[in-house]
Formats: C-alpha cells, structure tokens, sequence
C-alpha cells in the first residue's frame, strides 16, 4: 500500500470553490442572482431548506487482455440537481442542461413537494471550511496515453513471468476527476475537486485442465504517478497470481459454526456488512434496522472500536466534503464495544436532533443524498497476529474477500472468502475453497475475543452499493478472532 | 428528445467519426425521463423528477478501437466525443478480431415489439397509488410493525443506435413498476420483505392492494426464523431468486467468459448441462417483454431460438467480437440476452412441494458467492423449512453450497408458478441434495 501523501503539500491549490464557480456556474451564465433565483423557488411555502447541487466528471479507462490493450473509453458529464426538504419529504429534479432555464425548472419541480407551513429563508452565501486532503488537478497529469499502455504491460509481463500456467492476464486502469459544487438555503456554499485513480489485474492460470483465477489492484484519491510504483506493482501482479495458485490446490470448505481469524485490511469488509449499514442514520431514524434505539448499548465485545473517517488523505472513501458540502470528519461508531453513533446527513441528522457527520453522499447529481459510509474500520488491538492465530485449535483463517450483502432490519449479513486456511493446532493448514461466511450483526462483535496490533486499510478498489446508487468507500482491520460464525462450505 | 433527434445526434456522430478517419464507427444514443413517488408510514417521503441524456461512440481505425460517451449532446460536444475516441483508439494495440458484426447481419426486419406505453401520471395518482399499496400492507396484520414505504416509478426512453454499415434505427420504449416493502416483528425481533410488480404497461402492473398483501403476506412468513443444523437436503429455489441460476448458466457460457475459459461450462455445445427435464428458449420479440429487442447492441438481428433443449446446451451467448475470437458466428447477444424463458415441467408449488418431502424452500438469497470460472456457489439464505411436503417454520442465517454444474444436472423439476417480471421468466426450481451450513 502506497503511504498517504503529506497534505501541507497541497497547500497552494487552487480554491476548489472558485474552481467549480468558473468550470460550473459561470459557463453556463450561472451566477448569485440565477442562484437566488433558484432558491426562492425551491424555498416554497413549507419548505424548510434546499440546495442546489452541480458536477462535472470526466472519466477514461484503459482495459489489457491477450497481451494488449484492445481498448480505451472516455467518459464526460456534467449536471445539476435540486432538493427541497419539507419535514421528512423531499422533492427532487435534475437536468444534464446547466443553464438558468433548466435550474429554474428543476428548483420548481423540486420545490412542488410542500403545500403549506412556514418557509425557510435563504441567508447571505458564505463558503463553507474545506481541507486539502489530495491533490488538486488531473489525477493523470504527466502520463502520456502510451505511458498508461505501458503501466497495464507492466502487469502483465509480470503475472505472465510470475507462472508459466498463466493464460490469460486482465489488466485495468482507470483514471477520474469530479468536480462538484454544493449551493443550500442555509448560505453555504462549497465544493470539492475528487481525483480518483484505480489499478488492477485478474489473472487466469490453467493446470491438468483446471482453471482458477486470482485478482488483486490499488487506488486511491492520488495522482496515478503517487499511485504508480513499478515494484509496488509487480507486487500486485504476483499476488493475483499467488491466489491462483493457492486456489489450484484449494479444498471443499467446511459447512457450519466455526472459530474464524480474519486477517487484516481487506477483510474489514465485515465491519461494513455486520455494523457499517446498520448504523447509517436513515435506517435508525426509521427504526427500521437492528441497532435502531440502541445508543449506550453493548453491541460488541470491549475490544471493538470502530469508526468511520471521511477525512482521511488520499483514501479512496475519503472526501474533503460530503456531497451536501459539510465536511467530512471521524466518527466512532462502536467505542470499547458501546454503541456510540450513526453516520448522518442533513436530512436525518435534523430529523434526529444531532449534528450531520458529513456522511451524506450521492452517485451523482441524478441521485438524492443518503447517509452512506467513507472509510470504516477497527481500531487496532493488543494481541500479536502470530499469537492470534497460535490460539486457535481448530478453525478456519480467512485472508482474502469478495464482497458482502447485509439486511439491516434482521442483521443477518454475508461475506465472501476468496482465500481462506484451516488452522489446526494453531498452525494454518491446506487451503479452502470459495465460501461464503454469514451471521448476525449485532451479534458477531460480541465474539470477536482477541483484537490484533496490525490494523491495515484495504489497497482501495472497494465499492458499495445501496437504494442503486454506487460510492467508491474503504474498509479495514487488523487480524481479528470470532469465536464463531457459519462458514458455508460444503464439507 | 424524441426518437428523431436522436438518429439525428447518431447520425452526426457517424459522419464526424467518418470524417476524421475511422474505417468503421457504431454509436448510441438515449433518453429517460420519468418519475419516482416515495410514500412511508401513509405520506409522501420523495418526488424525483428524472430527465437525462447521454451519447456513447465507438470508431475503428483499421484494427484499433477506442470509445467515448458524453451526457451532452450539442453537437460540440458530439463531435469532441467522436475526437477523443479517435485520439484513444490512436493508442489502442491492433487487434484482428476487432470491428463492428459483418454488414450481411444487420437486422433488416423489425417485429412490432409493442413496448412503448407511456402512463399519463401526475404526482397526485402516483401518492394516492402507493399509499393504497402501503396501506394494503399496513393493515393486513397486527404483526406488521413498520414500513419502508411504497414506490410507484414510472419511466419512458428513447433510443438511437446507427453505424458505419448504414444501419440506423430509434425508438421508445417504457417501464413502470410499483413495490412494497414493510417490517413485521414478534418477540422484539424484526423481519421485512417485499414485493413488487413491473410491466411495459401500467394496466398490466399488479393491483396495488395485491402488492401492498404481498409485501405483508412474505414479511410474517419470516416472523420466527431460526437457524438450523448443517445439512444436505433437496432445495427449492422460489421464482424470485432461481431466476439467479438462470442468471449464472448466462454468465457461464457468455463470449468474453468463453474466450477467456474462465468459465465452468467450456466447451459444453451438445452436451447435457443440465437434467434433461430442463428446455431454455431465448425469445427476443415478445410483445411487451421487459427485454424484447429486434436487434442486438451492434445492430444484429435477434432470433428466437432454443439455448437448451432436453438439458443440452444448443448454443452460446456471443456478440461478434467473441464470435471472431472463438470462430463461431455472432448469436445476436452482444449486450445480452433477450427474454430466456425456462419451461415449467408442469407442477404447482404445492407439488414440488409434495415431491421435496422434507428440505428447504429459499425465497432470499444474500451475497455474490457463485464463482463462474470453477462453478463453485456458496450463498447467504433464507426461506421456510418443509416437512412432509408442508411448510414447518422460517429458516435465517444459513448458507447454501455446492457446485453449479452439480446444481444444473439435479434440477428435478420446474413449478408452473412463472415470474415474468424481468427478462429472465422461471417457476421455482427444485433441486437435489445442497450443503445447507447453519448452527
């Protein structure tokens, strides 16, 4: 994993809100009083606040197969939206079209949500606090298009020189920048400039006629040329090829209640399912999820904290603002296994009577905001990672993952092991094959018996989907004990 | 913008591509608008109005490709995006196999598919509509205990799609549905489910009442769920989730999948892959078929034909450039299939029910455990237990396993009870012996 950059060196960029008003606004002979228009007809009678949203993104993608890259995309839009909030409703419209005859109309559309009552008022514009937390600009800046060819032949030279079963080798490369602007009724207004660069491989090996595959891949909120080390790379290549193999010689995995170890980093996507979803403040407001009311509660064994930290520089799930334009921050979720908060937007933060933790976050301008994770993970513990696992007598040590799927409102939830050991006397043991893991969420921290010292973020490809919209997030962990969770292999 | 305007932007796109030097160029365009009511606990929550555009390019030069798409459609940005994939497929590597399908392929008959029913919504019949539905569910049962609303979407788009061979078509097409979901609770523990309906046309949509009921009717079956002992027994998979396996079989002998044996199903053309009770028909020209099309995403005709017969597998999933790469011809499928309609072997669910004896029926699955390239399935369950043919309680927290080529060649039997509400139609699928982990 590539070390977070230093953000004082970010300090000279260039004001992100002067940025978007030029790219976004003034373009588009959008000004103050286009948006003030805007406003008043979003601020209805019974509305109680709005805001105008506005982006652009520009995306390319560069795919390897057979040895060559057979083809690069390029992706270009831009947008605007508008919210009206009235109580717990909301009224929303968009339009591709950034113009004033478009922002009038959707402010309109949005503000016919309310009939009567009292009226928000819209105070005076100020720009709302924004921290550097990665590199402004074109995330691609100083690869030429043949130098990202390059990049994916890197990989693939590797894989294919790591083992000489490999058949076949996918490589990607994906650059993107966002750039959006946040404009609401309270007078804030604020933006934020997202690069987001992401590598990977999928590597398909072939033996005796069985064929297996390994994936492994980085990214992160950097400049590809921060992102792109050659031997860090490498290192990539050979361990999407390390899982092939290991999965060449992989055994059915056992059906039932286990002990499990989970290993560091990416398996941290059981904190997302178990307890990340559930804590989102829609689903408590609505009490429609497990944890709903339970604030002061046990919920985890006094070894567990975990915490949500949007703030995090150069992170994949991290923002300089969320997309309602408050800040992100950290917010401790679970601490010394209490219940200690959700993850908030404006909308149910209001509702709730407490402050927005900067968690609210959208696709794009097509999409309303909801509260939605950044960065969630556990805090590292006491124990050894050798010794965590030298504790076990029987049971199953789970390395790497798939992803996970949880129903909030049961708090039954899965993840999927793509590699994982059986340990034996404390020793680990002949590799398994493929199996979902699946138990209940307010339940499962309570097991974890012993927290290890070696807290690691995932290298930053995940992504989370929820309602149909998708958010790039991180996850993370250090070597944890569950003292039993269903393994559904079939042994 | 209308069908029309957007064989015009099509059209302006392919001749910029020709201008700036692409041997062959395909480009598509699309529009949606619509609306999405929201209702919870009987008022409104949300009124989305939807309105959205975009344009995608693809241009060859001789043998390297590049792509571009844009939300804007001026013809500025028209004729950037065409510039930019030219300047990317600069960089592309040579590839033989690339290129648009052959020209003596392209769709020259065009079947009435009668999919564009727009409905003459306002947002007053669309909140009156989901309130009646939530309230159906609301108010079935004591037991039912909260909600997470009721929705009504209702959407109609536009299509364009042309290339360098001349082709260029456009039309409309729409889609509306409306969903429950609500919660029930017993002894402090919550369940919720759902259920929803979706059709071309809003007269064909289920009564919002019998949504509302349903929602509520799958909700107190979960009410008492417990885990139960590892084991292996026979497992029906409810409609709603065994069109999932279809799903898998789609994946499994799909071009890119193929070519790249990354596939559990290689090299099965004639061969039986699944029990022999088991016939799958692709049916692209369905009148009303939520995915009906009379041409593929690369202009190519689409025929009805019979993928599995009897349990053997007739034919691939392959666009042309998969076609090329494995010598074989184009299926019509680049971008898909087309309606897959799996045959009932005739009984009610009572009857797979009778015919299971004891085992599991899964109405919920959890999780993306089904793994193409080995056909190892491991996934997060849920559903009832049945013994002696009749259901004996809800079952959570489990995991089915085993194989999906196993899987396929144990279907027993597949009920009459079809869900037609996406392009895959199946009844529930009973199948032999799964791993079941539980406590």
């Amino acid at each position: 994993m590539s070390a977070p950059p230093d953000p004082s060196t970010y300090a000279l960029r260039p004001d992100p809100v002067a940025l978007a008003r030029a790219s976004l606004l003034e373009s588009s002979g959008l000004g103050d009083p286009q948006l003030d228009r805007a406003l008043g007809a979003l601020l209805r009678p019974g509305v109680d606040w709005g805001d105008l949203y506005f982006s652009e993104h520009s995306s390319e993608s560069w795919v390897l197969e057979d040895g060559i890259v057979k083809t690069a995309s390029h992706d270009r839009g831009r947008g605007m939206s508008a919210r009206a909030v009235s109580g717990d409703k909301s009224g929303f419209a968009y339009s591709d079209a950034l113009d004033p005859s478009g922002l009038l109309q959707a402010a309109n559309t949005a503000g016919a949500i309310a009939r009567d009552g009292g009226r928000g008022q819209a105070t005076a514009r100020r720009e709302g606090a924004s921290r550097a937390l990665y590199a402004p600009g074109d995330p691609g800046a100083g690869f030429s298009d043949p130098a990202k060819v390059e990049l994916l032949h890197v990989l693939d030279r590797e894989a294919r020189a790591a083992d000489p079963r490999v058949r076949q080798v996918i490589a990607s490369l994906s650059v993107a920048r966002k750039l959006v602007l946040v404009c609401s009724s309270d007078g804030r207004i604020a933006a934020d400039d997202r690069p987001l660069v992401r590598l990977g491989l999928t590597v398909l090996l072939e033996d005796k006629g069985e064929v297996r595959h390994g994936t492994s891949g980085w990214g992160g909120r950097l400049p590809l040329a921060e992102l792109f080390d050659e031997t860090h790379a490498r290192g990539h290549a050979r361990e999407a090829v390390r899982q092939a193999v290991v999965n060449l010689d992989a055994q059915p995995a056992p059906a039932g209640e286990e002990l499990v170890v989970l290993g560091p980093g990416w398996p941290g996507v059981l904190l997302h399912e178990a307890v990340g979803h559930g804590l989102e403040g829609d689903f408590n407001r609505k009490e429609v999820s497990a944890f709903a009311g339970r604030i002061g509660e046990k919920v985890a064994s006094g070894q567990c904290t975990v915490v949500d930290d949007g703030s995090l520089p150069g992170r994949r799930g991290s923002l300089e603002m969320d997309d309602e334009g408050t800040p992100t921050g950290r917010t401790v979720l679970i601490e010394n296994g209490i219940l200690a908060g959700y993850m908030q937007d404006r909308l149910n933060a209001g509702l709730m009577g407490v402050k927005p933790t900067g968690n609210g976050r959208r696709e794009s301008y097509a999409c309303l905001p909801m509260p939605r994770m950044t960065n969630t993970f556990m805090m590292p513990g006491p124990h050894d990672p050798e010794e965590i696992i030298r504790s076990v007598p029987k049971g199953v040590y789970a390395k790497n993952f798939g992803g996970g799927q949880v129903d909030i409102t049961s708090g039954k939830f899965v993840f999927s092991a793509s590699e994982a050991y059986r340990i034996e006397n404390g020793k680990l043991g002949a590799p398994l094959r493929d199996a979902t893991l699946i138990g209940d969420g307010p339940t499962v921290l309570k097991r974890v018996s012993m927290v290890g010292s070696d807290l690691a973020l995932d290298p930053g490809i995940g992504v989370c989907g929820k309602e149909g919209q998708s958010v790039p997030v991180g996850v993370g962990m250090p070597t944890v004990r569950v003292d039993g969770i269903t393994v559904g292999g079939t042994a | 913008m209308s069908p029309d305007d957007l064989s015009e932007r099509v059209a302006d796109a392919l001749a910029c591509a020709r201008k700036g030097g692409a041997s062959q160029a395909a480009a598509s365009a699309s529009n949606d608008s619509g609306l999405t009511l929201r209702v919870r606990m009987r008022s409104v929550e949300t009124l989305e109005s939807h309105q959205g555009h975009s344009l995608g390019v693809t241009v060859y030069l001789g043998q390297r490709q590049g792509s571009a798409s844009t939300s804007d459609l001026s013809s500025q940005a028209v004729r950037e995006t065409v510039d930019k994939a030219l300047s990317l497929a600069r960089f592309a590597a040579e590839d033989e196999f690339a290129g648009l399908a052959d020209a003596d392929r392209m769709a020259t008959e065009f079947p009435p598919l009668d999919l564009h029913h727009p409905w003459d919504l306002d947002a007053e019949q669309a909140m009156e509509l989901a309130l009646e539905c939530e309230a159906a569910a609301l108010d079935a049962d004591p037991r039912i205990s909260n909600s997470e609303g009721a929705g009504v979407d209702s959407g109609e788009s536009s299509h364009a799609y042309g290339n360098s061979h001349g082709f260029l078509r456009s039309g409309r097409s729409s889609s509306h549905s409306l969903s429950c979901a609500v919660l029930s609770e017993q002894d402090g523990r919550m369940e919720s489910d759902y259920e929803f309906s979706a059709a071309r046309a809003p007269e064909e949509l289920a009564p919002a009442k019998e949504v509302g009921g349903n929602a509520a009717k799958f909700t107190l079956r979960r009410l008492g769920a417990r885990k139960i002992g590892s084991t292996r027994a026979p497992v029906v998979f409810a409609p709603r989730v065994a069109r999932s396996l279809v799903g898998h079989f789609c994946a499994a002998v799909s071009g890119r999948a193929l070519y790249n044996r990354a596939s559990f199903l290689l090299d099965s053309l004639g061969e039986p892959v699944f029990a022999d009770c088991v016939s799958l028909s692709e049916l692209p020209h369905v009148p009303r078929g939520m995915a009906s099309r009379a041409y593929d995403a690369e202009g190519v005709a689409t025929v009805s034909r019979e993928v599995v017969g009897g349990g053997v597998l007739n034919g691939y999933f392959l666009g042309s450039y998969s076609a090329r790469k494995l010598g074989m011809q184009t299926t019509g499928n680049a971008g898909g299939a087309h309606n897959l309609v799996a045959q009932s072997t005739g009984e009610t669910l009572d009857e797979l029910l009778a015919e299971m004896g004891d085992g599991l029926v899964v109405t919920e699955l959890m999780g993306q455990g089904a793994n193409i390239v080995t056909g190892d399935y491991s996934r997060g369950a849920s559903g009832y237990w049945v013994k002696g043919g009749a259901p004996a309680h809800a079952v959570h927290e489990i995991t089915i396993a085993g194989n999906l080529k196993d899987m396929f060649r144990n279907i027993r039997a597949i009920g009459a009870d079809i869900d037609r509400r996406g392009g895959i139609h199946t009844g529930s699928i009973l199948i032999d012996h799964l791993s079941i982990a539980g406590a």
